[in-house]
């Protein structure tokens, strides 16, 4: 896409915002609508819209295969991990309320440790999603489409 | 004017999907089916239905159209060319439509408040959120604390999906074993 200067300048300045937004989605889910899922999608988002315009390959650079698989990974555990730390300090499998020292600072603790989790996982899921796809298509010319 | 703006997003929406039917060239079925998500993420909000609505326009939107357009970049771009006009498809089509629509003559009004869905467990989250969790978005509340054993499920099944793609197409197993033989 190198010769699309408007792409390349407007997604150039819109990435930063994406990710921030991405962020913002994630870490204001419990006050506004969003969370994990639609902040690893957006987070995504911004990762898909570098490797389309500015090429796959210098995608992959910053962002290598495995390190986008160990995060599929991560997140589920991250997930999971809390489940078991509440249980190791007594209560049941995902309690929340004893991960702090009032039930509901464990709550707001828990619920945003979870959301982290169920972000990460979703956010490695569609890039690795989107290299598996856009890394075995052949480049096309623009006149293909 | 609520009914109006309801109107005219279930006229669009249909009028959408009608042009993907017929439409052949993929590119711009896909472009439509994103426009598809979005009037339906519209229609979500008239429905007070915000995190529905920010998952639908993000998911169905932005990320699966782009993936379909991955996915006719390696196949084809345009529909293969169909054969006669058939009458069974359309028959079909209008069956299920018709069995859909008197299925929901027994559903209860929207928005009504004597509902099964609105009394019980909906009516408890809502009276315990405060006091418990003490976040202001019940739906969170409800999707990562109440229900965190549900939303733990549906993390893994997006993670079994992403192995599974990851598996079947990202070629991993073909770079290794030529690197093997590179070595």
């Amino acid at each position: 896409m190198d010769h699309h200067l408007i792409l390349r300048v407007v997604s150039r300045l819109l990435i930063a915002p994406i990710l921030l937004y991405g962020l913002y989605v994630q870490f204001h889910g419990d006050f506004g609508p969003g969370g994990g899922f639609q902040a690893g999608v957006i987070f995504a988002v911004a990762f898909i819209l570098y490797g389309i315009v500015f090429g796959l390959s210098r995608l992959r650079i910053i962002f290598p295969d495995w390190v986008v698989h160990k995060l599929v990974a991560l997140g589920l555990l991250l997930y999971a991990g809390t489940g078991v730390v509440s249980m190791f300090l007594g209560g049941n499998f995902l309690d929340y309320n004893l991960l702090a020292s009032t039930p509901v600072g464990g709550q707001h603790l828990g619920i945003i440790v979870v959301e982290l989790g169920v972000g990460i996982t979703v956010f490695g899921v569609m890039v690795s999603i989107y290299y598996g796809f856009a890394g075995r298509a052949p480049r096309l010319d623009d006149k293909d489409w | 004017m609520e009914l109006a703006l309801t109107l005219f997003l279930f006229v669009a929406l249909v009028a959408t999907a009608i042009a993907m039917a017929f439409i052949t060239r993929l590119f711009a079925v896909v472009i439509l089916s994103g426009v598809f998500s979005l009037l339906s993420a519209l229609l979500f909000i008239t429905m007070d239905a915000v995190d529905v609505a920010f998952t639908e326009a993000a998911v169905g939107g932005g990320i699966s159209s782009i993936l379909m357009l991955g996915t006719i970049a390696l196949t084809a771009r345009t529909e293969m060319k169909q054969g006669k006009f058939s009458l069974i498809p359309l028959a079909v089509v209008f069956m299920t439509g018709s069995v859909l629509i008197y299925g929901t003559i027994d559903m209860p009004n929207f928005g009504s408040a004597d509902t099964p869905a609105q009394q019980y467990v909906g009516l408890d989250y809502i009276k315990r959120t405060p006091k418990e969790i003490d976040v202001p978005n019940i739906v969170t509340a409800v999707l990562a604390s109440y229900r965190g054993f549900d939303t733990l499920g549906e993390v893994a099944v997006v993670f079994t999906g992403g192995l599974g793609v990851i598996l079947l197409i990202s070629g991993l197993g073909r770079r290794r074993s030529r690197n093997r033989k590179e070595r």
